[in-house]
């Protein structure tokens, strides 16, 4: 018995009794303030001695690139989009998450298959069909959802140089501005990550505290877990 | 097959789809062309629809290749995001236009390729749920050999992924492709019980097969002729 389980289907070649690091997923809208906070938490980790790797969303090798020209020119179909999302999330899965954790690393997430999957329903995506595509992906050890509701988020977003493009949801487009359609389409990502969150049980944090005070209580709650270690099942 | 699978999708178009399926050699690619020549002399409108045909995801798929970075699970998402591409903005559009469209592989060869490189069956017929149910499909049988002196004999360079390089463990392209599809063909052969292919016997005359494959369309093509007219009376 091993820790890592996939969502339901394995992975060619893969034996997850193999994989004996730790994956911590950092999960939370855009502009919640993920980045920040997963620094702060590799810091506080390697000074406490771990072997720490970060990833993040469309950082593949393989598949960024065409992403981002498909992006430019929003050429490809929305379903196509999706899976596009996976082929990357794919691509970086067996490309760094699964070797850092066979190599014992504690795997830092920002993000993981949860926001692809809220991402792809808000788009339209059936919510079951793209679950099932995701379903490769490992169980992670732990995932922290910093939660934010769109008031709170709208000023952050501003301070940080304002709305994006496509982190408003105007491919969509769901508003007549870029303000508006960023409204509607932050609340339905929430919204959906909300469902998420109590389907694979994560453990959900008020991203509206200081960076400060939730910063500790992530490396409080990170450190304790792997402090604790796996509890040992005779196989 | 399961609900939530490849074949749940069975939305009705006035077009017709009709898709031919079978090993490299089986000879369907010339069977499809003359079927589209037919039908053009008939005056109906046809869209002939091939894999790898959108050029961002195709930039994307070559990369991979030349790189050898491709696994069993890329290979089979990058293949079925231009196939859903494809869908999206060629077959479904055109099917609605009330158009005959025609396609060399469709789902079944990534059914079949995916699953001999070792990817999980069930989660592969999931991915392709979008894709329509065609409206008859033909599988074009052929003995392994047959297709194999076919292939080897027209073509000196076999690639490292058609070879099925990445999966057989084998150091020769010509010995690693005469394994790999030879599991290509047993996937093939569940395909053809579970989705119920109409299957062609590869090895018989061009002008046979051809008249049989006439045959079997030309039913769809009365009805679709029809929809098509009551499509424009509105």
């Amino acid at each position: 018995m091993s820790a890592f389980e996939p969502h339901g289907t394995p992975i060619p070649g893969l034996e997850p009794a193999e994989l004996t690091g730790w994956l911590v997923v950092i999960e939370g809208t855009d502009g919640v303030g993920r980045t920040t906070h997963v620094d702060r938490l590799r810091t506080h980790l390697e000074r406490l001695g771990y072997a720490v790797a970060e990833t993040g969303l469309s950082r593949s090798d393989l598949a960024s690139r065409g992403i981002r020209q498909a992006k430019q020119g929003n050429t490809l179909g929305s379903n196509a989009f999706n899976l596009f999302y996976a082929t990357d999330f794919a691509d970086r899965l067996e490309h760094q998450i699964i070797p850092a954790l066979r190599a014992g690393f504690v795997m830092l997430t920002d993000r993981y298959i949860y926001s692809l999957i809220a991402r792809a329903i808000v788009r339209g995506a059936d919510a079951d069909w793209i679950k099932k595509v995701y379903a490769i992906a490992p169980k992670p050890d732990a995932v922290y959802y910093l939660r934010i509701d769109v008031p709170d988020l709208v000023p952050r977003v501003l301070s940080e140089g304002g709305f994006d493009y496509w982190e408003s949801g105007m491919d969509l487009p769901m508003g007549e501005d870029l303000y508006e359609s960023f409204i509607h389409y932050q609340r339905k990502v929430i919204h959906e990550l909300d469902q998420l969150a109590s389907e694979y049980a994560f453990e959900v944090l008020d991203a509206t505290r200081p960076v400060e005070s939730l910063s500790d209580d992530l490396a409080t709650r990170v450190s304790r877990m792997l402090a604790a270690g796996r509890a040992v099942v005779p196989s | 097959m399961s609900n939530g699978a490849y074949g749940s999708n069975v939305r009705h178009y006035p077009g017709r789809l009709f898709i031919v399926e079978g090993i490299d050699g089986s000879g369907k690619s010339t069977q499809l062309t003359l079927l589209a020549q037919w039908l053009r002399g008939a005056g109906y409108p046809v869209i002939f629809s091939e894999w790898n045909s959108s050029p961002i995801v195709k930039a994307t798929t070559s990369r991979g290749k030349r790189r050898k970075r491709l696994t069993p699970l890329t290979f089979s998402l990058i293949h079925a995001t231009d196939f859903s591409d494809r869908v999206e903005r060629e077959i479904v559009p055109s099917l609605k236009a009330g158009a005959i469209v025609l396609a060399d592989r469709y789902v079944y060869t990534a059914l079949a390729r995916d699953v001999a490189r070792g990817v999980d069956a069930s989660w592969v017929r999931s991915l392709y749920r979008f894709a329509p149910m065609p409206t008859q499909a033909f599988y074009f049988r052929v003995p392994l050999e047959l297709a194999l002196k076919r292939i080897l004999s027209a073509r000196s360079k076999l690639k490292w992924y058609e070879a099925g390089m990445d999966v057989t463990g084998q150091t020769t392209a010509r010995e690693s492709y005469r394994i790999f599809q030879s599991r290509i063909l047993s996937e093939y052969e569940k395909l053809v019980q579970e989705y119920g292919l109409n299957v062609m016997d590869a090895t018989r005359a061009v002008e046979v097969q051809q008249n049989l494959l006439r045959a079997a369309i030309e039913p769809h093509l009365r009805e679709s002729r029809k929809e098509v007219a009551a499509l424009e009376r509105v």
